[in-house]
């Protein structure tokens, strides 16, 4: 871990202010993620900001009908919160499906969501890794890959974002809030949040340089069967394999998302229509296009028969 | 901007939520003083802005009943109680708990007086080696509080009914704290002891 | 004491104290954080800088230039030690590979250099600064790929056979010629090999993490080129070894070269995400198991080969070691053949050999049971054998295996198990049973201690044995408790300290009858010598509540003592008794599972263990021993493997989020029952081992669960989801 500066910011815009002069400078919240990296020496901050005393650590209704969930409302409380359980239960039941107690006790919502991929050539600063350092290649491909991406890769990375908290904002329709320095704020919809690879695994979100995450907020609740199937080889504290956050109405209509198959949350708004006709059919399209490999390739059978019991468990 | 975190005067007492500038003496720029307790007692000390609790802890307050088994929240060894709630001190920085109030196991109970998980490890034989106990314990107490709290997990099948202690809940809630030599089934029979459910 | 006639009645038959339910005298230190580990012997005066070490960033080749200018000028630094400034160093003979690499690179991760510091952050950070170039060879890293380039290991007993297995496995009724792998699996104990080094002058004090201290003075002497008697190596309390801690490991080495290069002591922890590569591993095998039988189930052929990797002069993995004694037949042959391969040094984990063995074995076993159409409990008992199959003049001293198979089935519920795949179901989960054999060798060594008897009519212990988690204080305790007619609390037990009597150490499952061995000899000289000074006639004197006995007359062991003390000191070792018999333990695992009949998630139900191994010197502790293997064996089964990149030459999941073990939510119910038994020609303590016995056959009865409840027979470990959900039934 290089030496680093640190500061306890006061206010997110000035926080953001700070991040934004300064390449090297980075947010700390819970820190669970990037101090996992910096002591590889992955992450190379220079100057640390402590934003957990922002009070961002709230969670509010908002005037739609929905919950506007501060950045700074650890897993464990965003989980246990009342109105999540009763909601938004494919909330509740991602977020305790992550890591472990320890871990969501500390973890926050926007560290969550700004989780770096857990591929273990992006681990291991001896190896090429175009997300670490652009262009060295990534040595991933036609490595040791049971555990990573099957659709929306690239020739460049084929990494998978571990978050379980995403998957199910992802179907949930979450928006994130940001601040950037100049106190200009936005809303970005969680589809738009994560990016795919492409030729730029190493830019992994659509925040700027200094734009800070302050909120995320949630539509009004979703009717339907709140349903969080995490699928590992360890029945707990591991990374999934495959996960699937569903919302089924109980004419068999509704929501579906993947977890650890490609670099984002994964959802094809399309193939939803299909899912009273069951997972095949679903799955055809929701992984359209897929790239797999001979370690990977399970993953397709897996998402499906996933699916298919949560769409069997939800009948009626 | 990098050197603008620099600055002024000790204030140790002073809470985190106060302005962030007067809480934070920095000695030299990558360094700080940092003030909380520690079972009971006030520490101060300057730590490198890149110690760990886990090392703050262990290396200069040398309260190494707190282990260090993978130093990257893959483990569990290093868990202890900050304000009430367990985490692994290895992925937090010392600095950042200015005025917290921190349980570890040298915390809990002593040889001569130990807490009631303690007594209950020893009498369920819930360890081997040693090297996890002290984190298992951690969290051992802070799972029965969490169940009691009404916090869910992965397990609890009902989000909106009362928790319950139950062996399912216990061993998911555990998952977080590895023990390779495999003691798991007598840290459940030491955690349903204290709970007061048969074992 | 030399042991050389089978043990007759002696003061531990008893039993007062050996063999009863106490607890651990260490767990109210080890549950209260105050048991003290190699890297927090905090004492003011050691003032310890902290080393940090830095891996080759290759798998084979050599480092054509190093730059530690940056790292020495580094804040804080005190020291950079390289192959190059470390002056000349020697290889211990147990370690494969040179424990500090350069300018030959042999394995990835290999250590190339030692940084010093004042503080862990500093020495972590300017490790990261040493710049190293290297020039890249290529090497073999692919196990099935070097499989034909594999040879006759030069030593180790590779080969046996008995009758003429070809034709006679050709002329079989019923026969199964299968192929077995196991991967590369990782220690992954809790406590990261760590050593805190004092030089003072030419002597060095280590504190370390280490099973096995007598071998590690050697081994750094020899690294070293000191003199033995210079070296002091303190290892009470490890957190956890498996066999990764037998032998001198980089831990120590760098912390040495470190502290003599600052002038300073100085502590180092291996960093967990470089440990995996940079130490030992149980080797990955391949295997081919032949089994022919007639239609009433009986052996006529057995044939077991195996073939492992390791670097140039490493040795084999015995994986064919238990199908020499575990089960009759006339024709047999076992064949180990070694390939050299690139990849990190390869050796002994828990129960090497027979785990990774009966990994195959048991399978196989399973297998052949369905083609006969014969329960599987039933098949091994068939063929089960009193002596050795291969000397058939050679009996085993004490043999339950039958037993344990039959009390197993009986406890377990066996009768229930569906012998048709498939056909049992609860909700969601596809549930199976399976069983499998337990079989390991009885290892004995030689043993030494000293006991103390002070004016308080206290005993204290002390031997350089060491206890990892297995409950060696407890048992040493009670060993001369028992031995000398006081309770546990009236013992004091001091282990792992190179001053002490050379111990056997904790390893191949020798430890607890050894070490106990060790101080009943010991025990056996105080006795006499308390007599003696008594002016008792030693041949009819009792120990019993504090106080020396003969006749009428009774005095306590306090004042025996006197004020200054008895001592006694005597090494136990095995003359022939131990060649006479065949002696090993035995034991069977019956496990049930559930798969998820939608997502094919393996699921563990309930476990249990027997065992046959002779006197449980303390039930609690040898249960802990059972239920921990047991534990290792769900993670041998179901997940645990070291994910070899075959391009790059190293294990790619080197941390423990990538290699997984089993954690709480895996395991629920256990249930062990030890059989009631003695075997005299083990030791005076009439003991053997369980340690590594707990997790031979486990992995195999839960892959023959995973079959029976699904009818997806997976002979390749670990038994993954994705290796059977697509043979599952359709669903939907």
């Amino acid at each position: 871990m290089r030496q680093f500066t640190y500061e306890r910011a006061t206010s997110a815009a000035s926080a953001a202010a700070a991040v934004a002069d300064n390449g090297n400078a980075k947010f700390i919240a819970g820190g669970t993620n990037l101090l996992d990296l910096m002591k590889l020496e992955i992450e190379t901050p220079t100057h640390l900001i402590d934003v957990n005393g922002l009070g961002l650590d709230k969670i509010e209704a908002t005037e739609k009908g929905g919950l506007k969930i501060g950045a700074l409302v650890r897993n464990t409380d965003l989980a246990a919160d009342e109105r999540v359980r009763r909601d938004y239960g494919v909330l509740t039941r991602a977020l305790v499906a992550g890591a472990s107690g320890q871990l969501r006790n500390k973890a926050t919502t926007a560290g969550n969501l700004l989780q770096r991929t857990r591929c273990p050539y992006f681990y291991d600063t001896n190896q090429p890794c175009n997300k670490r350092q652009p262009g060295s290649g990534c040595s991933a491909i036609g490595g040791v890959t049971r555990q990573l991406g099957i659709v929306g890769v690239s020739d460049q990375c084929i990494a998978t974002h571990p978050s379980d908290m995403a998957v199910a904002m992802r179907a949930l329709d979450a928006t994130v809030e940001t601040v950037k320095s100049d106190g200009v704020t936005r809303s970005i919809p969680i589809a738009d949040f994560h990016r795919l690879p492409g030729d730029t695994p190493h830019i992994e979100t659509a925040l700027d340089q200094g734009e800070i995450i302050t909120a995320v907020t949630l539509p009004p609740p979703v009717a339907g069967r709140h349903v969080y199937r995490k699928v590992r080889d360890r029945a707990s504290y591991a990374f999934a394999l495959v996960s699937v956050a569903a919302i089924v109405r109980p004419d068999g209509t509704g929501r579906v998302a993947l977890g650890g198959v490609a670099h984002k949350p994964w959802r094809v708004e399309a193939a939803e229509a299909d899912m009273p006709n069951g997972a095949a059919t679903v799955m055809r399209k929701l992984l359209d296009g897929a790239r797999t490999t001979e370690e990977n390739e399970f993953k397709v059978t897996l998402a499906e028969r996933t699916l298919a019991g949560i769409l069997e468990e939800t009948k009626g | 901007m990098v050197g603008t975190a620099a600055v002024s005067v000790a204030a140790a007492n002073a809470g985190a939520s106060a302005q962030a500038q007067s809480t934070t003496a920095t000695i030299d720029r990558h360094s700080t003083q940092v003030s909380f307790t520690v079972n009971g007692t006030r520490r101060e000390l300057t730590v490198d802005n890149r110690t760990t609790l886990l090392d703050a802890l262990r290396e200069q307050l040398a309260l190494t009943g707190t282990k260090k088994g993978c130093d990257h929240g893959q483990c569990g060894a290093c868990t202890v109680m900050v304000d009430g709630r367990r985490i692994n001190s290895c992925l937090s920085l010392a600095v950042m708990h200015e005025g917290d109030e921190i349980t570890t196991i040298e915390g809990l109970g002593t040889t001569s007086d130990m807490h009631p998980m303690q007594a209950a490890f020893v009498r369920h034989d819930g360890f081997q080696c040693g090297y996890c106990t002290p984190g298992q314990i951690c969290s051992s107490v802070a799972v029965l509080e969490e169940i009691a709290a009404g916090i869910p997990s992965h397990v609890t099948e009902d989000l909106a009914a009362q928790m319950q202690v139950t062996d399912a809940e216990i061993r998911e809630r555990m998952s977080g704290n590895i023990c390779r030599c495999g003691a798991y089934a007598n840290i459940i029979a030491a955690i349903n002891d204290v709970a007061g459910r048969p074992a | 004491m030399r042991f050389d006639t089978p043990a007759t009645n002696n003061p531990i038959d008893q039993m007062k104290v050996v063999g009863q339910a106490i607890t651990r005298i260490d767990g109210p230190r080890k549950v209260t954080g105050t048991a003290t580990y190699a890297y927090e012997w905090h004492d003011a005066s050691l003032k310890a800088a902290y080393g940090y070490p830095v891996g080759a960033a290759i798998a084979k080749g050599r480092i054509s230039s190093m730059d530690v200018q940056a790292a020495r000028q580094a804040p804080g630094v005190l020291a950079v030690v390289t192959a190059e400034s470390a002056g000349k160093l020697g290889k211990g003979s147990l370690n494969t590979a040179t424990l500090m690499g350069g300018p030959e690179i042999q394995h990835y991760h290999q250590a190339i250099a030692v940084v010093v510091a004042e503080t862990f952050e500093q020495a972590r950070s300017a490790a990261q600064l040493i710049k190293v170039d290297y020039v890249e060879a290529p090497g073999a890293f692919d196990l099935a790929a070097e499989m034909e380039n594999a040879v006759k290991p030069e030593s180790g007993d590779p080969d046996s056979a008995a009758g003429d297995f070809g034709p006679a496995f050709e002329a079989a009724a019923v026969k199964l010629d299968e192929r077995y792998t196991t991967p590369d699996q990782s220690h992954a104990m809790m406590e990261p090999h760590a050593s805190l080094a004092v030089w003072n002058g030419d002597e060095l004090t280590l504190w370390t993490s280490n099973q096995m201290i007598a071998w590690n003075r050697a081994q750094i002497a020899a690294t070293l080129g000191m003199e033995e008697d210079k070296i002091h190596i303190m290892s009470p309390f490890i957190g956890g070894g498996f066999g990764s801690k037998l032998f001198l490991r980089s831990d120590a080495l760098l912390a040495a070269l470190g502290a003599k290069a600052a002038g300073r002591p100085v502590k180092l922890a291996l960093p967990r995400p470089f440990l995996m590569n940079n130490t030992t591993h149980r080797p990955a095998t391949i295997q081919r198991i032949r089994i022919g039988a007639g239609q009433d189930g009986r052996i006529t052929a057995i044939g077991h080969e195996s073939w492992s990797g390791d670097l140039p002069g490493g040795g084999p993995e015995a994986a064919v070691m238990q199908t020499r004694l575990l089960y009759a037949g006339q024709h047999r042959m076992t064949a180990m053949r070694l390939a050299t391969l690139d990849l990190p040094e390869g050796n002994a984990m828990r129960a090497p050999g027979e785990a990774p063995g009966l990994m195959a074995l048991e399978i196989a076993m399973d297998e052949m049971a369905e083609k006969l159409g014969i329960d599987p409990v039933e098949f091994r008992i068939i063929n089960d054998t009193q002596v050795d199959p291969e000397k058939p003049e050679k009996q085993f001293s004490h043999r339950q295996f039958v037993e344990c198979l039959r009390l197993g089935a009986e406890r377990f519920g066996w009768e229930r198990r569906n012998p048709t795949p498939g056909s049992v179901r609860d909700g969601r989960w596809l549930v199976g049973m399976g069983v499998a054999s337990a079989f390991r060798n009885n290892l004995v060594m030689k043993s030494g201690a000293r006991v103390r008897l002070d004016r308080e009519g206290v005993v204290t212990v002390e031997t350089d044995m060491t206890d990892i988690g297995t409950g060696t204080y407890t048992i040493i305790a009670q060993t001369a408790a028992e031995m000398m007619g006081l309770t546990v609390d009236k013992v004091a037990v001091n282990l792992g300290d190179t001053r002490f009597p050379v111990s056997a150490g904790s390893g191949g499952q020798w430890g607890a009858n050894s070490s106990t061995a060790g101080v009943y000899a010991a025990c056996v000289a105080l006795r006499e010598k308390i007599a003696q000074k008594l002016g008792f006639n030693s041949t009819d004197v009792t120990f019993a509540d504090g106080e020396i006995r003969s006749g009428n007359r009774a005095i306590s062991l306090a004042q025996a003592a006197g004020d200054d003390g008895i001592t006694a000191e005597d090494t136990i070792e095995y003359g022939d008794v131990s060649e006479e018999k065949q002696q090993s333990t035995f034991g069977a695992h019956f496990v049930e599972v559930g798969i998820d009949a939608y997502t094919a998630e393996i699921r563990v139900r309930r476990m249990l263990g027997v065992a046959a191994a002779g006197r449980i010197l303390n039930p609690i502790t040898a249960r802990s021993q059972m239920i921990g293997a047991m534990t290792m064996g769900v993670g041998g089964a179901f997940m645990e493997e070291l994910a070899v990149d075959k391009r790059r030459g190293f294990f790619v999941n080197h941390d423990l989020a990538g290699y997984e073990v089993p954690v709480h939510a895996d395991i629920h119910d256990q249930e062990v029952i030890f059989l009631d038994e003695t075997d005299p020609y083990s030791s005076p303590m009439k003991a053997k081992g369980v340690g590594e016995l707990g997790l031979c056959g486990v992995a195999a009865a839960l892959a023959n669960a995973v079959h029976n409840a699904t009818g997806v027979r997976v002979r390749n470990y670990p038994v993954t989801l994705d290796k059977i959900i697509r043979d599952l039934p359709r669903i939907g």
